[in-house]
């Protein structure tokens, strides 16, 4: 179990240096004219040269990537090159509003997705044709879309919601829910949608086990072989599917917080992206990484305590 | 265009019969036709679109629908539906380029990977985790400035993150169908890996491999216009998402010019995952989910009376009929099966596989896998019939009256539970015991079957223990409650010889000890001789012959029987009978 899960935050720590490494090539490999960019037509050829030296551009890549590496363990991401700001406290007031609009809307779209993939799998009929709609429908509906929707329903025709901002929850509990409602509503649906899916399959492919027509053999109980040994077995593969969904909402959220105004990491990210701010880009994509390692290793201890197969090791 | 139209030509040369399947569905054939419309209008773009799509009328900004602009005008005053039937074609170009990339990586990386296995498999395994450990969209995001305002190279990016779905679902159909005899028969034929994989793989992988196409494709789609959305295309190039952007600029002057845009990417991507549905369904028909259960048909409805109780009989089965919904009516798997088993007999239901025998067995239990159905006959234990009980009724018979003994020893446990748990639950159930009694009953009978140290069993995992251990286990679970009826489903194929020996005594003693009847499944006439009082022998849904065990062996009737005698002795080389047996009816 313990070798199980060192190997696991070794992989994690593999991915986040790889990722890191390539991801700094591909973008600091190409800050040609940042210096410019950020200077300005007039610039003469000397400011660029003082820029470029001033932002270390004028060193050699493994030597620029060797400084962020060193202080990027010790917590420091540099400074923004379009705002005057350090990265690192910057991401540090963004990432818990991008974080809380995620774990809420996977904790949501778990219990939905188990009720009504569970539904489906035991019911099927009805129940089950209902859940092959909304599968459609939600990958079919892009999450921006489905927002902008929500507002013109929800906000401007009926006024229940405002239709964007982001409060937060020391201000005002009431009002962080408000603004909360709508771009978890959009955020959640396709996710509802392929996780119950999945969900359903996992919880027929449990039912379809040789073990329970053995068990239902000796007289155990639907509940029990339902609740107590359907669900346990089906849990592994509901987990998968959870960890898959939290990669996709992380990058969903990107979206939805540009269609609600919302202050999170992901606007943070598409203005870092448009004016091409270059150590905010590898500040975020680190902190991702790294939410998503952490993610994934919550997932595997879960996953472990589920079956004793991992556990055992 | 090439790239446009490439997921299509991979549907064309399917089998005609899978083509058809997918159109005579509705939904399908609705599915196609939209996604066929789509593609002529991104093809002929330019001879369909009305207006200029960049072409500017200040006084139709947000001007209605009508009036020369068939869906209204949008915030600069240009023709939304001429943009959108520019922007068809921009957008599937750039899904086409994601998808051909994702498909051309994992396709070929899975067909290695699962070809040749080793290495090479844990290399591509590993880059295909950590691919799926990225969020795409914000690495594309952070890649924005590198790959310059070409959406078109983005997709080719996004498609290497999507190629590990690709990957995983060519790597387990190869996986699967490496060791089938075929491919064993090519390759000592002296076929190259090559030519096997070209040849033979590819025609597996290839339907499977259409549905992830068409699914991917919208995924693509989705994608491709949420970056554009978010302002991360190139503005002077219309697309579906960069149409949606300037629609929700505008969304509060002209609400309905966020409505086109989302529409055309929704049904597009619905289509795609629509024909994805049909094909998927067509593959497996049968296996279908069907909503329904077919009608019974009269000729059923008929019921035969069970009969009076006889003095001696445990088990009498009448004009058995079991049968699994097949499209639209019944496939029968048993055909009027009538067997008679007595108090204390054992009687062995013996037969190749798909022969019903299972399948009878099962009936009795009234735990035929989902959708199988006692059409009619009757199935008459101790003067009850158990076809006209109930779910809870049959469960109060079950585990106390009439037990089981599956097959595969190591699939029959759940693996998630220590053994001990498993055996307590049922015996709490099914005998009203308290925990304690129930454990020091389950321990008691560990013992009995033979387990060294019945505790550490108990305490035990199912993967912990051998084969040989757990059919013991799954046996002691099955004659924990002292069953009437034990239906001991081919106990002893699983095991290793030497084993299956030691298990048939196990059972013989046991039911001995317990007076039980036993029903004993089986293909092996060796299990047969060994402990079986009366033989009936099964062959497509119908018992074709049945005597005392004695009378069988040494007259027997029918030309099946001395089919599967013959070959019984050809295993076992007992060489005097082998000739006149087996030359006579092999063939």
């Amino acid at each position: 179990m313990l070798t199980y899960l060192l190997k696991r935050i070794g992989a994690g720590i593999i991915l986040l240096v790889l990722v890191s490494t390539v991801t700094f090539a591909l973008i600091y490999g190409s800050t040609g004219n940042v210096a410019r960019n950020i200077l300005g037509e007039s610039a003469s050829a000397a400011d660029i040269a003082a820029k470029e030296h001033e932002l270390g551009l004028d060193r050699s890549l493994p030597v620029q990537f060797a400084d962020w590496a060193v202080h990027a363990v010790q917590g420091d991401l540099g400074n923004s090159w379009t705002r005057n700001q350090r990265v690192a406290p910057s991401l540090a007031s963004r990432f818990p509003v991008t974080l809380s609009i995620v774990a809420i809307s996977v904790v949501i779209m778990f219990f939905v997705a188990a009720v009504l993939g569970i539904t489906a799998a035991v019911r099927r009929g009805i129940a089950d044709q209902i859940i092959q709609v909304i599968s459609v429908v939600g990958f079919a509906m892009p999450n921006f879309w489905l927002g902008l929707l929500l507002v013109l329903l929800f906000a401007v025709r009926l006024q229940w919601l405002p239709p964007t901002g982001y409060v937060s929850f020391a201000t005002s509990p009431a009002s962080w829910v408000a603004s909360l409602v709508l771009p978890v509503g959009a955020l959640v649906f396709s996710g509802i949608a392929s996780a119950s899916q999945q969900v359903r399959g996992a919880v027929i492919d449990a039912l379809n086990k040789d073990y329970v027509r053995t068990l239902r053999a000796r007289g155990v109980s639907p509940r029990s072989i339902l609740y107590r040994h359907a669900l346990r077995n089906a849990l592994p593969a509901t987990l998968t599917v959870l960890s898959v969904q939290f990669i996709a909402l992380l990058g969903g959220a990107a979206i939805i917080e540009q269609v609600f105004a919302i202050p999170g990491l992901g606007s943070l990210t598409v203005d870092a992206a448009l004016q091409g701010d270059v150590p905010v880009l590898m500040g975020v994509v680190v902190t991702l990484i790294i939410t998503v390692v952490i993610m994934n290793i919550l997932i595997d201890i879960l996953n472990a305590w589920a079956n004793p197969k991992v556990r055992l090791q | 265009m090439t790239e446009t139209t490439a997921s299509i030509p991979a549907a064309g040369p399917q089998r005609s019969s899978l083509t058809g399947l997918v159109l005579r569905n509705p939904l399908g054939l609705l599915a196609t036709a939209l996604i066929i419309v789509v593609l002529l209008t991104a093809i002929f773009a330019p001879l369909i679109a009305p207006n200029d799509p960049a072409a500017v009328q200040i006084f139709k900004v947000n001007v209605a629908p009508g009036d020369g602009y068939l869906l209204g005008g949008d915030g600069s005053g240009r023709d939304i539906f001429s943009r959108l039937v520019w922007g068809a074609r921009n957008t599937l170009i750039g899904a086409a380029i994601a998808v051909v990339v994702a498909a051309l990586l994992g396709v070929t990386a899975g067909l290695f990977a699962g070809y040749f296995g080793k290495w090479y498999e844990t290399a591509s395994s590993w880059i295909s985790d950590a691919l799926m450990a990225l969020p795409a969209l914000i690495v594309l995001l952070a890649l924005y400035q590198a790959l310059g305002a070409s959406i078109y190279l983005s997709m080719g990016i996004f498609g290497i993150m999507l190629s590990p779905g690709f990957y995983r679902l060519t790597r387990t159909l190869v996986k699967g169908v490496k060791n089938e005899l075929y491919i064993d028969a090519a390759r000592v034929s002296g076929l190259t890996d090559m030519r096997i994989i070209i040849r033979h793989i590819l025609l597996v992988v290839r339907a499977p491999v259409v549905i992830q196409t068409s699914i991917v494709a919208g995924i693509a789609i989705v994608i491709q216009a949420g970056l554009e959305f978010l302002g991360l295309g190139d503005p002077s190039m219309p697309t579906w998402g960069g149409i949606l952007q300037n629609g929700f600029q505008n969304m509060y002057n002209a609400p309905l010019g966020i409505l086109w845009p989302g529409l055309a990417i929704s049904i597009t991507v619905a289509s795609l995952v629509l024909l994805a549905n049909a094909i998927r369904d067509a593959m497996q028909t049968g296996a279908a989910p069907s909503f329904r259960t077919p009608a019974i048909p009269a000729k059923y409805a008929a019921a035969t009376p069970a009969p009076t109780p006889e003095e001696g009989v445990l088990l009498d089965i009448r004009d058995l009929v079991v049968a699994y919904p097949d499209g639209n009516g019944w496939r029968e798997v048993v055909h009027g099966v009538t067997l008679q088993v007595r108090k204390g007999d054992v009687v062995g239901l013996v037969g190749e596989s798909g022969s019903g025998k299972t399948q009878t067995a099962f009936a009795v239990l009234d735990l035929l896998s989902t959708g199988g159905k006692v059409l009619s006959g009757s199935i008459t234990f101790d003067g009850e019939d158990l076809t006209k009980k109930s779910e809870t009724e049959m469960r109060a018979l079950r585990g106390r009256r009439i037990a089981y003994v599956p097959q595969e020893p190591m699939s029959n446990l759940d693996p998630s539970f220590r053994i001990g748990a498993q055996m307590v639950e049922p015996l709490m159930n099914v005998l009203g015991l308290s925990k304690a009694q129930a454990k020091a009953r389950v321990l008691e009978m560990l013992a009995r079957v033979g387990l060294p140290d019945p505790e550490r069993t108990f305490n035990a995992y199912p993967h912990q223990v051998s084969g040989g251990m757990a059919q013991r286990v799954l046996i002691a679970g099955a004659v924990a409650s002292s069953p009437d009826l034990l239906i001991a489903d081919e106990p002893t194929t699983a095991l290793d010889v030497t084993v299956q020996a030691e298990v048939l005594e196990l059972l013989r003693e046991l039911r001995e000890e317990f007076h039980m009847t036993v029903v004993m499944v089986t293909h092996n006439f060796g299990v047969v001789a060994d402990i079986c009082d009366r033989v009936a022998v099964m062959k497509k849904g119908e018992i074709v012959e049945e005597n005392a065990i004695g009378a069988l062996f040494s007259n027997p009737q029918h030309p099946y029987t001395r089919m599967l005698l013959g070959s019984v002795l050809e295993d076992t080389e007992v060489r005097a009978y082998r000739a006149p047996a087996a030359k006579g009816n092999a063939a």
